[in-house]
């Protein structure tokens, strides 16, 4: 078992090395390995149970890992004596359901963490708040509660919610899968907004056409092994592996 | 024979219809229907008119005798059997202040006890479901009786002397079944919440502690309320118990006033009067209850 150790930029930012987990008799991860460096966008794409998930909430210690490595700016996440509170600080995660507060407003739940959790103060940290309500584009919702908000609405609060720790990795478990057709672009957008700006994001997502646009890196999963990745120009097009290229029969 | 025969065809196999009386409205549950809020008014005034009715035959029957009317001798108790003695704490006013004390502590303690039952720590987590337990199943009566005998009626505290009144040992006595069911109210209600609520917290790297004190306590509340103040309605029926050991609340007053009139026409008026004082202050609770019940449901 590894420990946490200095990290420079010209390192993986995010270093995923041989992990393995199961639950039970059920093995999900079978030999993982994934680098992602500062600023890099990566989209983990697969059939469903291929194990996407798991492997994104391993990155924040929501799920622990049998064995392996993985390391978050130096941090070794599979360490019994892992800080999970300086961990979840650096990492930021969007869930497929928002699980937004729901006896909060949109603004109060995008402050919460900064006021309960960095102890920011109550001025700086509303002032950062409603940045980021202009920043995905939900002026006017300050004061809505996510009962009134729509999928997308709720979905954009969530990432600004996320955003407002300041995180230096955002992983996204598949942020479009439970909304509106019509409202998926909306989401999308936002999340492009941050990947141009520099933010490194991990996304399981099974929007093929926007993994294309903004990763740099595909990689495929399935029965949780990683069977193929590149750069989605190669990837798309020139697929080797008959299981990566049935998927992708299947979904373009 | 044909397996699926149609409605209303004629059959030779015994067929049990509605009975019906000829010549009256068939009746049907959908006349009963379910119980509105008018018809709720309606019972509650039944009731009321109930205990008018019978003290008015009391008074009718007692005219021709020469002693004091019911009426008259009803009026005569109330401030007693309401107010308690003069100068002291008593009558049905204690019940209700036994209710709220008992109620106040037996939810301090019962929040922590269900807060107990999730903890991480396993001792503290059985211990917990254990003392629940042990509380929820025991009879009211018998705890009461346990407490009431166990503790002191005097404490010494830094040299100085306290009484402790019997009616304190009773409000806590009975603040125990009251606590361990709240503590399966928090307990359940905690486990209502979508583990989607724990995940966003503990990935905005709020600790344990935080999570269920800023984001899911408040998330319970609604779904708590409702229960809790049913327990209270069911606590504050139960305050008479106390008379049985001695404290002066409305029912061992009405006791006290009915051995002084030695009267047997009395008892049912006397104890009606009582009746009707907590049907007044339980009912609008109940209804409050329902009403909320309702609302939460919806909006959940």
């Amino acid at each position: 078992m590894s420990t946490t150790t200095a990290w420079s930029p010209d390192q993986p930012i995010v270093s995923i090395k041989d992990v393995y987990k199961s639950f039970g008799e059920l093995e999900v991860l079978k030999g993982i390995t994934i680098d992602v460096m500062k600023g890099e966008v990566i989209c983990i794409i697969g059939p469903s149970g291929s194990g996407k998930s798991t492997l994104i909430r391993c990155i924040n210690a929501l799920n622990d890992i049998n064995s392996g490595s993985i390391k978050v700016k130096g941090m070794e996440v599979n360490d019994v004596d892992l800080d999970k509170l300086e961990l979840r600080k650096k990492v930021g995660m969007v869930f497929q359901q928002y699980n937004l507060f729901p006896h909060k407003t949109a603004l109060e739940n995008i402050m919460m963490a900064p006021l309960k959790v960095l102890n920011q103060p109550l001025e700086e940290v509303e002032e950062k708040a409603r940045k980021l309500i202009e920043r995905v584009n939900l002026v006017g919702k300050e004061s809505s509660y996510p009962g009134e908000l729509s999928g997308g609405q709720q979905q954009r609060v969530a990432i600004a919610r996320s955003l407002a720790m300041n995180p230096e990795v955002m992983l996204f478990d598949e942020v479009t899968a439970a909304l509106d057709p019509e409202t998926v672009n909306e989401v999308l957008l936002a999340i492009k907004d941050l990947a141009q700006k520099g933010m490194t994001c991990i996304l399981v997502t099974h929007e093929m056409g926007f993994a294309r646009e903004i990763a740099d890196h595909i990689y495929f999963t399935d029965r949780g092994v990683i069977v193929e990745h590149g750069p989605p120009a190669t990837f798309f097009t020139d697929a080797k592996d008959p299981r990566t290229q049935e998927f992708l029969s299947q979904i373009l | 024979m044909k397996l699926h025969q149609k409605p209303n065809m004629p059959t030779d196999l015994p067929v049990l219809k509605p009975f019906v009386v000829a010549g009256s409205k068939t009746w049907s549950m959908e006349t009963f229907g379910t119980i509105t809020a008018d018809r709720r008014i309606l019972i509650a005034c039944a009731i009321f008119l109930m205990a008018w009715l019978s003290v008015d035959v009391v008074y009718a029957q007692l005219q021709s005798d020469s002693s004091q009317s019911a009426f008259a001798t009803l009026v005569k108790w109330t401030p007693l059997m309401l107010l308690g003695p003069p100068g002291q704490l008593g009558g049905f006013v204690l019940n209700i202040v036994v209710s709220f004390i008992a109620m106040a502590l037996g939810t301090f303690m019962g929040l922590w006890l269900g807060l107990g039952q999730i903890s991480l720590n396993p001792i503290v987590r059985r211990s917990s479901w254990a003392i629940t337990q042990l509380f929820r199943n025991s009879p009211w009566l018998v705890l009461l009786f346990y407490i009431m005998l166990l503790m002191p009626f005097r404490v010494t505290i830094g040299g100085v002397e306290f009484d402790i009144p019997g009616w304190w040992k009773a409000a806590f006595a009975l603040s125990l079944p009251i606590m361990a069911n709240i503590s399966e109210i928090v307990r359940g209600a905690i486990a209502s919440i979508p583990t989607g609520q724990w995940e966003s917290a503990e990935s905005l790297a709020f600790s344990r502690t935080q999570t269920i004190w800023q984001i899911i306590l408040p998330q319970c509340v609604k779904r708590m309320l409702p229960p809790w103040m049913n327990w209270y309605c069911i606590l504050t029926m139960s305050t008479p118990l106390v008379s049985i050991l001695g404290v002066s609340d409305g029912m061992s007053l009405t006791q006290d006033a009915l051995a002084a009139e030695s009267r047997s026409e009395f008892l049912i008026p006397m104890y009606l009067w009582l009746m009707s004082w907590f049907f007044i202050y339980s009912y609008p609770i109940a209804k409050l209850t329902r009403r909320l019940e309702h609302r939460f449901a919806v909006n959940e």
